[in-house]
């Protein structure tokens, strides 16, 4: 069968199979990214604190899994939640396997280093804030939490939009990752294509123009965001 | 109006005691979160003693330790080949020759907008698919070798990284820079390695010290093709005896290479840097 027989749609080509790999990669990074950005933003909220123990605590967060490989964590992740709860089921009786579902293993991994950059990211942007924006809100008699939800977190956006798009291709890459503890995605499809067709670099080599177009796709929709974003700054 | 004036000076007071800490919501929090980390911390240290078998670390260490130098020493060769190949593509992504600046852009965006796992396999098991054409010219003895494939992967993939760190810092010099050189009668060679580059490494010192860090961690993904890195030698280990020590011990080697090339950048970049200090 020529290159082209091989993608086509249907039983006898893969690229309804590959289509799903990309549906499987777009929705793991999509998922992973609320967790994410929330986790972060509570670390950067707690390494600006002025409390020391908090703030310690947060940096050993971010020094553990920044430091990590990507890869290590997805393991430790995959294997110790499976001896983890395998472990806590016959303490409490129950006997038989468990499976781990990848998609779970693989958000929570991502998600743990994808906050520890994005703390990063935050805390670069609370410090670009000036303290007078606190006193104007004290001054206003707002609450902390009203001054944070109005005047602090509009312009923290806009800081660290540029810092979070980068994260975000990071992210949509570091999810080929999740392919080796067996998530059916752009990799996992692509490589088992390869292997039954024996047409590695054309296999590879679409996933390679997958994740380039899903990084073009991101690009055109954060520049959007981010003219969204800016759209209340005054233009000199 | 009567001013009131005190005829004696009160005598000097003591310092107020200091208030004592109250236990707010984010002491609490805090306090409590690190108790987590010590526990956890205890808690891993004691299992690991309870777990400490001579025969493993007899068996184990010194694989681990070769799997240590694997690793260190693919990404060494491939940073420092990596350096030299962003050079070139620097200046073409700088020139004004549309075709040249195309080609470098093409290059860099492919390299950076793909997973390094994709590239990887595009090379190793891609590669593979040329195997006749690979023999005929004669390259095939390099591409059969896993070793070899994931140097050439991450030297391509650390040269365009390092490519746009390189032009970044070489724009951030100011042209005036360049006219000083040229106005002291210096060669633009001359200019660019004693006026412009000096200046250009000091803005790249840090984006290489993370790029370094960032190959360290990315250079796992040859455990997939049977390179027997670091990571490989832990799957085997955890393979062969279902012991998840194995995968926090390569935990702690990961951390202690990191930490360390970051420690000792700070002090290079700080030592660099001194004469901008005040």
């Amino acid at each position: 069968m020529d290159a082209l027989g091989y993608l086509a749609f249907g039983d006898t080509g893969w690229s309804d199979e590959i289509a799903r790999g990309v549906l499987v990669t777009a929705s793991l990074a999509l998922v992973t990214l609320p967790v994410g950005l929330a986790i972060g933003f509570l670390l950067a909220l707690a390494k600006q604190s002025r409390e020391e123990t908090l703030r310690l605590a947060a940096d050993i967060y971010t020094t553990i899994f920044r430091g990590l490989p990507e890869l290590l964590t997805i393991f430790m992740v995959y294997y110790g939640m499976q001896i983890g709860i395998r472990q806590a089921s016959l303490a409490l009786g129950f006997e038989g396997g468990f499976e781990i579902n990848a998609f779970v293993a693989g958000m929570i991994a991502l998600a743990v280093v994808f906050s520890s950059f994005a703390s990063e990211v935050f805390l670069s942007a609370f410090r670009a804030i000036p303290h007078g924006q606190y006193e104007a809100g004290d001054a206003l008699g707002l609450t902390r939490w009203q001054t944070m939800r109005t005047i602090i977190a509009p312009q923290l956006v806009r800081i660290a939009l540029p810092g979070l798009g980068n994260l975000w291709l990071i992210l949509l890459k570091d999810t080929a990752y999740i392919s080796v503890i067996g998530l059916s995605d752009i990799m996992r499809q692509a490589g088992i294509a390869a292997r039954v067709t024996k047409e590695a670099f054309l296999f590879f080599g679409i996933a390679c123009l997958l994740y380039l177009v899903l990084a073009i796709l991101s690009s055109i929709v954060f520049s959007r965001i981010e003219r969204a974003a800016r759209r209340s700054e005054v233009r000199a | 109006m009567t001013a009131i004036v005190r005829q004696t000076l009160l005598a000097p007071q003591p310092a107020p005691p200091d208030l004592a800490k109250q236990w707010t919501r984010t002491r609490i929090v805090g306090h409590g979160l690190m108790a987590v980390w010590i526990l956890a911390g205890l808690g891993m240290v004691w299992w690991l003693i309870g777990a400490w078998n001579i025969e493993f670390v007899d068996r184990y260490l010194p694989r681990y330790l070769a799997g240590l130098w694997t690793t260190l020493s693919l990404v060494a060769i491939s940073i420092v080949l990596g350096a030299a190949l962003s050079l070139p593509l620097a200046f073409m992504r700088m020139s004004d020759n549309p075709v040249l600046g195309g080609i470098a852009y093409g290059y860099v965006y492919f390299f950076r907008g793909t997973p390094l796992l994709a590239q990887l396999f595009l090379i190793y098991y891609g590669f593979g698919t040329f195997r006749a054409e690979l023999e005929a010219v004669g390259l095939w003895w390099f591409f059969r070798d896993a070793w070899n494939c994931a140097l050439f992967a991450f030297t391509l993939n650390t040269a365009a990284y390092q490519a746009e760190i390189l032009r970044g810092a070489i724009e951030s010099v100011k042209p005036g820079q360049w006219e000083g050189g040229a106005a002291l009668g210096l060669r633009p060679l001359q200019t660019f390695r004693k006026i412009v580059l000096p200046q250009a490494m000091i803005v790249a010192l840090r984006p290489y010290g993370n790029e370094i860090i960032l190959m360290i961690k990315g250079s796992a993904v040859v455990a997939l093709i049977t390179v027997f890195d670091l990571m490989a030698v832990t799957r085997r280990a955890f393979s062969n005896t279902f012991d998840f020590q194995t995968y926090i011990w390569a935990a702690v080697f990961y951390l202690v290479i990191v930490e360390t090339v970051r420690i000792l950048w700070n002090r290079l970049e700080k030592r660099l840097t001194r004469h901008q200090q005040r």
